[in-house]
């Protein structure tokens, strides 16, 4: 298969920045495939793991943000697993999608980003997660009101989704260490 | 046999029976589990997705709690444990992360806190042995498709939970309660984990597979030590239903909850209401 790059004068390839955010030396990769094989969801994807990580090689830039797989990668760890080479492509991939909200790439299918936000803002306020205040927040965000909309009476009744907010955290620290990442992020720029 | 006992986020909402289970299959054997008091969210897949410090430094703030009280850490979700090992692992790896855990936390963190799934206990401290003398029931050759996932596993390195592509800890309890359990080639795929609100779509692929497969193998029910794999598994069989036609009507039942009932514990106590397909099948076979 050819692989195509941009490469006009804007390109700024990532390989050296999601090597740094990452922790992982990419230039061992020799391309086996063997992530592919393993990976759950490569074929539902347009490039699976080894042609994010040979896009990256050959200089890709911010275009390879907007891949499907970095936001439909699943987290399972398998790849990282079984890579010959040991390297840590899960963490390649939680450094692209760190850069795709950076760069505010456009929301993918699902708007994963918007999920993350919702949910660590709860955890943020009351030190847990709050189910019910992150759903709501996606589900209004994403204009999805009716997707899974049967479910909710008889989980509700099943307590599988608590209606209050959670107490008993140490609200505090977690506050805490939220505030101490952002202040980190701000020093960093 | 004490420990500093981290019940985890989804204990107080679509894990409930597991955390229910846990405790009562605890009580039963003489483990005593001591509730880490102000524990906080691990952060789990949306800390790992936004930011590394963030994602140390969130299970690190119960570590520290844990690591007062002296105790061993133990949790029963497969997710809150791989953020929790995985923080141990960045502060005895990377200094740089180390420094930054300390800065957020207020104090220095060094990794020394030991984290067990409850799974471990079960096998490594209590054994096989004393859990066999306190059964009551038998599964009478109940055919259970122990399932992994991913988080329990893998990264092995990290995790260093058993063999990272045959597993064989929860087979092993469940052959010890009596119960027949199955050579599957399923154990270890993923069900679709964190996407399960956003891409419910892949959720449904993933998961249909799994559960074809362990239909194939001839289960009676599948067997499970993750918050994430059973409400997967279980909530999303109605979906896969009305995607694929496949009425899979398979029970996804906690590893706790059927060691529960073989240890006499009533179904109440167990939380096998809230199973979203009725786990009677499974209740019945026993003797």
């Amino acid at each position: 298969m050819t692989i195509r790059i941009k490469k006009d004068k804007t390109a700024h390839g990532l390989l050296r920045t999601v090597e740094k955010m990452a922790d992982v030396d990419l230039n061992v990769c020799f391309q086996c495939k063997k992530c592919d094989s393993g990976c759950p969801v490569s074929n539902l994807t347009g490039a699976p793991p080894s042609e994010i990580i040979r896009r990256l090689h050959l200089g890709a830039g911010n275009e390879l943000l907007a891949s499907d797989l970095v936001w439909m990668c699943v987290s399972c760890e398998t790849c990282f697993a079984r890579c010959p080479m040991g390297i840590d492509i899960p963490s390649v991939i939680d450094a692209l999608r760190a850069l795709a909200v950076e760069q505010r790439t456009p929301a993918p299918e699902g708007n994963m980003p918007l999920f993350n936000r919702a949910f660590l803002k709860t955890v943020e306020i009351f030190g847990r997660t709050y189910d019910l205040g992150m759903i709501a927040a996606h589900k209004i965000g994403t204009k999805t009101y009716m997707k899974d909309a049967e479910k909710f009476p008889v989980m509700l009744k099943k307590r599988k989704i608590a209606l209050l907010p959670p107490r008993g955290a140490d609200r505090k620290m977690a506050k805490r260490v939220f505030d101490s990442v952002r202040r980190n992020k701000e020093n960093q720029k | 046999m004490k420990y500093a006992y981290y019940p985890g986020c989804a204990s107080d909402s679509t894990a409930r029976d597991q955390h229910v289970s846990c405790t009562a299959v605890a009580r039963a054997l003489g483990i005593d589990l001591a509730e880490i008091a102000g524990w906080t969210c691990c952060g789990t897949t949306p800390a790992h997705q936004t930011d590394r410090v963030l994602a140390a430094s969130l299970p690190a703030a119960n570590l520290v709690r844990a690591r007062k009280m002296g105790l061993d850490i133990v949790v029963t979700c497969a997710a809150c444990y791989s953020m929790l090992k995985m923080a141990n692992y960045e502060v005895l790896h990377h200094p740089k992360v180390r420094e930054q855990v300390s800065e957020a936390l207020g104090q220095d963190y060094d990794g020394s806190v030991r984290v067990r799934h409850f799974v471990e206990v079960l096998l490594e401290d209590v054994e096989i042995d004393r859990i066999r003398k306190a059964l009551k029931h038998s599964l009478n050759g109940l055919k259970v498709a122990c399932y992994y996932g991913c988080l329990l596993v893998r990264p092995p390195e990290v995790n260093q939970f058993d063999d990272p592509e045959n597993p064989m800890s929860l087979d092993r309890l469940v052959t010890a309660m009596g119960g027949e359990s199955l050579d599957w080639p399923h154990k270890v795929e993923c069900c679709g984990g964190a996407l399960s609100l956003t891409r419910t779509d892949v959720v449904v692929k993933l998961s249909d597979a799994v559960l074809t497969m362990a239909r194939a193998a001839g289960a009676d029910c599948v067997a499970v030590a993750c918050p994430m794999c059973q409400i997967n598994l279980d909530l999303r069989q109605s979906d896969i239903k009305k995607e694929t036609g496949k009425d899979h009507n398979l029970p996804i039942i906690y590893i706790t909850q059927l060691l529960g009932l073989c240890l006499g514990i009533a179904a109440d106590e167990l939380g096998l209401e809230k199973l979203m397909v009725s786990p009677e099948s499974v209740v019945k076979r026993l003797t």
